[in-house]
């Protein structure tokens, strides 16, 4: 079964990966800069914001990428309380991957600051200054940041399940470096 | 099969860890926005809806004509030659919203410069020539020391001479802030930014600066006591009365660093004789309470600056920044449920103001 598992396409896993560490530095810079009064704040700050815009780009690229490219089935023998875990939290990671930057982009106009990519490249308010919405926004996204982090935990554990356990392929659809894979399994 | 299920644990317990190690959960004491904000209820105790500190304020609104003398060294429209508006706060350090004003309390005045591409210049300005500390670390040591005791009602002198031995730069600070001229009121005052920030320009040479806001016509009698039969709330009173007397002016003067003066440490004042810019003046022509008013939701985030201004290497920039955010976040999600502030929207009509 392992040798015949499809991959996903060179593009998909080019975009899982890179926007994997893209995520997971911005959850680190999120709970870091919300944790320090040090220097260090600032540079977060200033890194936090175009990253998660870059995100918000991505994510859209990708959803695209997924409508053409569907990624290849689960094993057939996978329990259904697996299939239906797997497809939850990957429609979960989506949903925060859109989620959470237009909470980061809402909060700080309601708020309102001015939101600077970087130099005087800044973004147009997407809300109108409402100072209780933007305390519910600011705290919305320090909760779906952690719910972000725990679904990020529970995807990686089950991808070393069936990488390290199972040994049924999946990991192996997305963790391969070669690209003429990605056209063998079809 | 064991062993590579407890390697799976293995994995996501370490991420874990790391992740609560960056978000300060396994150092309980590392200064966060957090512990500056309990800091800070220690002392005043939780007025809910308030600043946690300047607490006590009043809105005021205008706007700034440009000189364009700043743009020599700033790329920044705000300071082309022109007219912006601004949104502004006059307030008393400290974090209690009903404290009276006295003489001595540290009066700040706050602006907000607000661009039509709609970049800001947010900027809190202070009475004092130096800031008594240079740090976040000596800020959050200096604000529990100044804890009111249990028992007396008045801060430990022992815990502030112990933070002073600690502290010399905060000694030779503080002097330099007692000594200095208090004018009768907020009108006649002269607000300093005391951190230095950089002036960036077209071709990208950057230049240390610290501003100031200051009135025009300044009068040189010192304030040593308030007026007779004044009551709480004289230096907004008086305030009220002179905006609605005829518009305020300020100057915003730019103080030009040269490279050797001391950009990181708000202790330090720089040499008497540096160059001063007269960028523009702001004129404040409208007054009104906090509660509605223009600048009651406003965070005066000291770095939000626009293209062409910087920040320093002074660290208390971030650490403002960073606590200034965390209040802003505690009060505007208890604003429901805020008392009226001491200059309340019927205090202001019934002096005059709008």
């Amino acid at each position: 079964m392992s040798a015949t598992h499809q991959k996903f396409t060179a593009g998909s896993r080019l975009l899982h990966w890179t926007m994997a560490m893209m995520v997971l530095a911005m959850l680190f810079i999120g709970v870091g800069m919300a944790a320090t009064v040090s220097k260090r704040y600032a540079f977060l700050v200033s890194i936090h914001k175009p990253l998660g815009i870059a995100i918000l780009v991505l994510v859209t690229v990708r959803f695209l990428n997924r409508l053409f490219n569907p990624p290849p089935p689960l094993p057939a023998d996978l329990p259904v309380w697996q299939q239906l875990a797997a497809k939850g939290s990957h429609y979960l990671l989506y949903g925060l991957m859109f989620v959470m930057p237009l909470i980061g982009w809402a909060m700080l106009s309601a708020a309102p600051y001015p939101v600077v990519l970087f130099g005087s490249v800044q973004l147009p308010a997407i809300l109108p200054q409402d100072a209780p919405l933007y305390a519910l926004l600011r705290h919305a996204h320090t909760y779906l940041a952690y719910l972000f982090f725990a679904t990020f935990l529970a995807h990686l554990s089950a991808a070393l399940f069936h990488g390290l356990i199972r040994r049924d392929g999946v990991l192996q659809s997305m963790a391969s470096w070669r690209i003429e894979e990605a056209r063998n399994g079809k | 099969m064991l062993l590579r299920l407890g390697a799976i644990g293995a994995v996501a317990l370490a991420s874990a860890a790391a992740f609560a190690y960056v978000g300060g959960w396994l150092t309980p004491r590392r200064l966060t926005q957090a512990s500056i904000m309990d800091a800070f209820a220690q002392v005043n105790g939780v007025h809910r809806g308030f600043r946690r500190n300047h607490a006590k304020g009043i809105c005021v609104s205008g706007w700034f004509d440009s000189t364009g003398g700043a743009t020599l060294l700033s790329k920044s429209e705000i300071l082309e030659s022109g007219h912006v508006p601004v949104i502004g706060r006059f307030a008393l350090s400290g974090g209690l919203p009903m404290q009276a004003d006295t003489v001595s309390a540290v009066r700040s005045l706050a602006l907000r410069f607000l661009e039509p591409d709609g970049q800001e210049w947010r900027t809190g300005m202070n009475d004092i020539p130096v800031f008594p500390v240079n740090s976040a670390q000596a800020f959050y040591e200096q604000l529990l020391a100044s804890k009111p005791d249990l028992a007396t009602g008045k801060p430990d002198p022992k815990a502030m001479q112990a933070f002073l031995a600690r502290h010399p730069e905060s000694v030779r600070a503080l002097a330099l802030i007692k000594s200095r001229t208090i004018m009768p009121g907020f009108a006649d005052s002269t607000f300093n930014s005391l951190d230095a920030f950089r002036f960036v320009d077209v071709g990208g040479r950057s230049t240390p600066v610290r501003w100031s806001a200051v009135p025009p016509d300044a009068p040189a009698a010192d304030a040593a006591a308030p007026p007779q039969g004044s009551d709480e709330n004289y230096l907004f009173d008086d305030l009220i009365a002179r905006i609605r007397q005829r518009p305020l002016r300020f100057r915003l003067m730019i103080t030009v660093g040269q490279a050797q003066d001391p950009t990181g440490d708000a202790t330090l004042p720089w040499p008497a004789d540096r160059a001063q810019i007269d960028a523009g003046t702001v004129t404040l022509d409208t007054i009104s309470s906090e509660d509605g008013g223009p600048c009651e939701d406003v965070n005066f985030d000291p770095l939000v600056l626009p293209s062409g201004i910087e920040p320093s290497d002074d660290p208390l920039l971030s650490a403002r920044s960073a606590a200034y955010a965390r209040s802003f976040t505690l009060r505007a999600g208890e604003k429901r449920g805020k008392a009226p502030s001491a200059i309340s929207p019927q205090d202001v009509r019934a002096k005059g103001g709008t």
